[in-house]
């Protein structure tokens, strides 16, 4: 990989708009098009960009597995805890109105959470996959 | 407080509790997390038919969002008969998976199969308590993907083959019950089921209605692996860890025989199912091909996991069969049925999971002499046999009069018979599995006894015993079975 320059440093110069990008369409799932499925999947698409560039040791050294898979269980926690936690406020299962005396911040900060666990899951996953397939000759 | 969300908790619980397992590093901890888990699940199950027994139906608004618009969790007697036979074989065999190891599992990633277990655990109550047709459809995707990476987990190699096998015709099924579902929401604008239901009666021979019918029906059927379609199950159930193929072949296809009647008698309407489709006969001539068909080729065979497993698919076309004849017994056949063959498929599956645990593999020449080194496992199987045979004071027997008097209500001589036939094929292959583990004599210098830990057995005993109580005592499954075949023939206008 040493001799494509011109596509190493455009890479290292893409990723953080890329990841900035995720993030955008993360927290305006709820005003434009995006959430946390669409966010989840382009940040993972910077790592994987990083990995095919690079080379996928070095991404791995970057993204450990171990992390990977806690946070893939983290996201879904954050999912059905946010559930768990309209039980607890006094609503049914993920009713967010409960969340704000004011029923439509409620929702909107459910959803919020919400989303956040979703993304976080699809970019954990996203990865994950990403190192599966390729690691499979080391 | 919390008796009011008890439709919510049986789902959410596990839900919640997978991803606790993969965060919980060590093997034995994330063990004793899901059969607390599993067990409390198993409980709000029994509390649930309680509830519906002494009250009727119970409907729970998923964040509060009323039917038809938000997703609404129903709970009527069938639902809450199919909860406890779900979860409480979840309890028994999470209980029985400690110290086993499924297939070449090291000890580090066993909370990776707790996780998996308690998602597939979700998918199926999942299904089981939605009163929503798309809900159903993603906890269906839920357990079935789950439930293809616990098949992938086998011993060897051709465990990946089967996943991949059970994975392609699991997602066909699933397309086709999705598509169904599709057009109905095109037709009716609806998914609430009981909205569905109302909605459908007023739409006239529409073609699209039909369509939609004819996918869910194949859809299901290749979930349950009704006769023609069951090529994915024998091989995911041999090559499974003999723990997953125990659970599965206790719960999912029953699952599926469950996803049927609710489509069938719920939303279509029993009408519209056997008068307009006329259902009855396909489902009767397959149901009967099923049964006699996969008794015979059970009997040549040489793994006895696989052998089981075609019986499963015999035991399935009994259901089916049950189903076919439209009536108040048959229905009632189907649905005890569903209850006693997973206690019978259940003890057999994890009697051969004690057997595996000992010698590694279930080839018949392997048993030979077995009977006497693993005593209390062989007779279980062999008390699970008498009932898949259906021999009086067993569960089978129970299923078996029902079917049987279902047939003769409707003066079908020869579908009786071939029900006696198939139980005869039956009585075939259980005898070779009794013969070689009783009559020969186990090979040189391995006569010591070796049962199988505690663990293991005591679940296995726990199954074998309800096999021979509730075929004694007949009221807890047929009477539930015949309220809950009531209030599915009342829905009919």
């Amino acid at each position: 990989m040493h001799e494509f320059a011109v596509l190493r440093v455009a890479t290292k110069q893409l990723l953080p708009f890329i990841w900035l990008f995720a993030l955008y369409v993360q927290t305006h799932g709820d005003y434009g098009p995006g959430g946390g499925f669409q966010a989840g999947v382009i940040f993972a698409s910077g790592f994987i960009l990083y990995g095919l560039v690079y080379g996928v040791g070095k991404a791995r050294r970057i993204v450990q597995y171990r992390v990977l898979i806690i946070l893939v269980a983290l996201g879904a926690l954050i999912f059905s805890g946010v559930g768990v936690w309209a039980l607890f406020a006094g609503g049914n299962f993920l009713e967010y109105a409960v969340f704000a005396d004011d029923p439509a911040a409620g929702n909107h900060l459910g959803i919020f959470i919400i989303e956040l666990g979703v993304g976080i899951t699809v970019a954990a996953v996203m990865t994950a996959i990403f190192f599966a397939f390729t690691g499979r000759s080391h | 407080m919390i008796s009011s969300h008890l439709p919510a908790l049986q789902v959410v619980l596990p839900l919640i509790s997978a991803p606790v397992c993969v965060l919980i590093r060590k093997g034995l901890v994330a063990w004793m997390f899901a059969v607390a888990v599993s067990w409390i699940t198993f409980v709000i199950a029994l509390a649930l038919l309680v509830h519906v027994v002494a009250n009727g139906p119970l409907s729970y608004a998923m964040g509060g969002w009323a039917a038809p618009y938000g997703i609404v969790y129903r709970i009527d007697l069938l639902t809450a008969f199919v909860l406890i036979i779900v979860a409480g074989m979840g309890a028994l065999v999470t209980t029985s998976a400690f110290r086993v190891a499924p297939g070449d599992m090291s000890r580090d990633h066993q909370n990776f199969f707790f996780g998996i277990f308690l998602l597939v655990l979700t998918g199926l109550l999942g299904i089981t308590v939605t009163g929503d047709a798309f809900n159903l459809y993603v906890f269906l995707e839920i357990s079935s993907l789950a439930s293809y990476a616990l098949v992938a987990l086998g011993r060897d190699r051709r465990a990946l083959m089967a996943a991949f096998q059970y994975l392609i015709m699991g997602t066909i099924g699933a397309t086709f019950i999705l598509a169904g579902i599709g057009l109905l929401y095109a037709v009716t604008g609806t998914l609430n089921m009981e909205d569905l239901a109302q909605r459908l009666q007023q739409v006239d021979d529409s073609r699209a209605v039909k369509a939609a019918f004819a996918f869910i029906v194949v859809g299901a059927s290749l979930k349950l692996a009704l006769f023609p379609l069951h090529a994915w199950l024998p091989n995911a159930y041999t090559h499974a860890p003999a723990l997953v193929s125990a659970f599965l072949a206790a719960t999912a296809t029953k699952v599926g025989v469950y996803v049927l009647v609710r489509f069938i008698y719920t939303v279509f309407g029993g009408v519209f199912s056997f008068e307009t489709m006329s259902l009855g006969p396909i489902l009767m001539v397959f149901g009967l091909c099923a049964a006699l068909v996969s008794s015979l080729v059970a009997i040549f065979q040489e793994n006895v996991k696989r052998m089981f497993a075609y019986s499963s698919v015999a035991q399935i076309g009994y259901m089916v069969l049950g189903l076919s004849f439209a009536s108040h017994t048959g229905l009632t056949a189907a649905i005890v049925h569903i209850f006693n063959h997973a206690a019978m498929k259940g003890a057999l599956f994890l009697a051969l999971a004690c057997a595996v645990y000992r010698l590694g593999s279930v080839e018949l020449s392997e048993l030979r002499g077995l009977g006497r080194r693993m005593p209390i496992t062989f007779a279980c199987i062999v008390i699970a046999g008498l009932s898949l045979i259906g021999v009086p004071l067993t569960g089978g027997f129970v299923s078996k009069w029902y079917l049987v008097s279902a047939a003769l209500e409707q003066d079908l001589w020869l579908v009786a018979a071939a029900v006696l036939v198939s139980s005869l094929f039956a009585v075939v292959y259980v005898w070779r599995v009794v013969e070689v583990a009783y009559f020969q004599s186990p090979p040189d210098g391995k006569g010591a006894r070796c049962e199988a830990p505690a663990s293991l057995v005591i679940p296995t005993v726990a199954l074998a015993v309800a096999c021979i109580y509730f075929g004694i005592d007949t009221e807890p499954t047929v009477g539930v079975a015949r309220a809950a075949a009531n209030e599915l023939l009342a829905s009919i206008p």
